[in-house]
């Protein structure tokens, strides 16, 4: 059965041939790009970074905070110069399939699919944990989470299916009151509204307990101040105007980010000590409790639990926007690359990720998902620094248009590379046995594309940018 | 039971709501559309679609 004409809200474009194609909607802006890198990472100020802190002490804390924002910066503005010019779902994935190759483009993919599923699954873990707090609190012990852990998933899938609009607005809100939740709390203890002072004599009498060492091990944990801001290139190909919006989106996000991590640092180490700091569940909440005051409180668990949604929203609109292009490109079955008729959405991919949030979500120990997201990503961040000079070699500035012009190259993709070095060190300490077996994992997914996917990739349809031949080749 | 035991019955209730929703409409879509159509996005088309769609 085909598309009925009397279908009212069915509007397929006008493809080149003249035939009708359903295409993802363009609708956002520069605010929805920033609601959706903002929004799947300022979780990581309200719960996460502080392990940092409980690493190697309070500078070390600080030291990993702008280190890491360093590492951000430089993928926040390899990534904007590069998604302006490869305007596509799927991101980085789309951008390794023009610039690199087939295999890489599939790891890319897959990279993201797991980084951001796996964060969806976290969040939904913190949701569960959360609500069983403030029952705790009003004193019903052992509250039954599934359920809840059960409706985030599915009703944030459930809003993403309707369409991107109405999610990306979403996050917008939510996303701007946990921020404001952050910059209010810094605001009211400046003021003296808190009823312990800040604190900041551990500096001196206790600058680097574990040494060294312990700001190279608190690395692992700073990445959680910004994890995940690269997700805007996710929008690619449902902003009005990608050559704009992105470079716009992704770096208002990394200032955005920039100014919370370090404002977050400050309040939190200045009013708790940092040995409880540094295993503290929902560090921001606590701080807001050792305050005193009940708005801020009221506030800051407010801002706990809408920036957890937030970014569960978001990983879930970018993990399907990957596996909807990989489908799309046959690089997985054609079946994920098919496009809502009325809501225009990648609904198959949506729906088809649920159920593997939830695997995790309801199986699997936060930390080891979290450690698996974070790994994914770090992956990713390694592909962007050869993937960066690919580019610029390939295609010189100049021979192409670009939205956006990083400075400093090759600089930035340098230093990105030895802060990712510096991270796998830092990681391995830690979760060692988790990188084997997550390389291991994608080492068996490569050979199976190698050697049974790829014979199902149209391989002259997958290069789609109007772009000049590459230099060198 | 206590207003948390109602909750969880309340969340489980909603889940299977949203769920039953998006499955139901996935069988819909899929059964009434050509799957040609349904998979006939292209990559690359951004100077063609930009600013064209209509709510």
């Amino acid at each position: 059965m085909t598309l009925s004409s009397a279908e009212p809200t069915v509007q397929a474009q006008a493809s080149t041939q003249g035939g009708e194609r359903l295409q993802l909607l363009r609708v956002l802006g520069p605010g929805h790009v920033w609601a959706l890198g903002v929004g799947i990472v300022l979780v990581g100020e309200y719960m996460g970074w502080n392990f940092a802190v409980g690493k190697g002490g309070m500078i070390a804390g600080l030291v990993a905070c702008w280190l890491a924002g360093l590492l951000y910066t430089c993928v926040a503005m390899i990534d904007s110069e590069v998604t302006s010019t490869v305007a596509a779902a799927g991101g980085q994935y789309a951008q390794a399939k023009h610039i690199v190759g087939p295999l890489m483009a599939f790891n890319v993919g897959l990279f993201l699919v797991m980084a951001y599923t796996m964060l969806e699954a976290a969040n939904a873990i913190t949701i569960g944990f959360l609500l069983d707090t403030v029952a705790g609190l009003q004193g019903h012990s052992g509250l039954h989470q599934p359920p809840f852990i059960v409706l985030t998933v599915v009703f944030l899938a459930w809003l993403n299916y309707r369409g991107v609009l109405a999610t990306l607005t979403f996050n917008l809100v939510i996303t701007a009151i946990a921020f404001l939740a952050i910059i209010l709390l810094f605001v009211s203890v400046q003021l003296g509204a808190s009823h312990v002072p800040l604190d900041f004599s551990a500096i001196s009498t206790d600058p680097l307990p574990y040494g060294w060492l312990g700001i190279l091990a608190a690395l692992h944990f700073g990445l959680w101040y910004y994890l995940g801001i690269e997700g805007t290139c996710q929008a690619a190909e449902e902003v009005r105007s990608p050559a704009r919006s992105l470079p716009y989106g992704t770096m208002a996000g990394i200032m955005t980010l920039l100014i919370a991590a370090t404002l977050t640092w400050y309040v939190c180490s200045g009013l708790i000590p940092w040995e409880y700091l540094g295993q503290a569940g929902t560090p921001l909440f606590d701080a807001a409790r050792v305050t005193g005051s009940t708005p801020l409180m009221v506030l800051l668990f407010i801002g706990t639990i809408f920036s957890t949604l937030a970014s569960a929203n978001g990983c879930i609109n970018d993990a399907s926007r990957a596996w909807f292009s990989m489908g799309r490109d046959r690089y997985l079955p054609s079946w994920f690359g098919a496009v809502h008729p009325k809501y225009r959405t990648p609904y198959r991919s949506i729906v088809f990720l649920v159920p593997i949030a939830l695997i995790f979500a309801l199986g699997a120990p936060l930390d080891q998902v979290v450690t698996f997201s974070i790994l994914s990503g770090l992956l990713g961040y390694t592909f962007m620094t050869f993937n960066m000079v690919m580019f610029r070699r390939k295609w010189p500035l100049g021979t192409i248009k670009r939205g956006y012009v990083h400075p400093f190259h090759p600089f930035p993709a340098i230093l990105l590379l030895l802060i990712c070095a510096a991270t796998y060190f830092a990681v391995f300490l830690g979760y060692g046995s988790q990188l084997i077996a997550m390389m291991c994992f994608y080492i068996l997914a490569s050979l199976w594309f190698h050697f049974w996917r790829y014979r199902f990739v149209r391989r002259g349809d997958q290069f789609t940018m109007p772009w000049p031949r590459p230099q060198g080749c | 039971m206590d207003v948390w035991n109602i909750l969880e019955y309340c969340a489980w209730a909603l889940a299977v709501l949203f769920g039953g929703h998006m499955l139901i409409d996935l069988a819909r879509v899929d059964s009434t559309y050509d799957n040609d159509l349904l998979t006939s996005s292209r990559e690359g088309e951004i100077e063609l679609t930009q600013e064209l769609h209509k709510l």
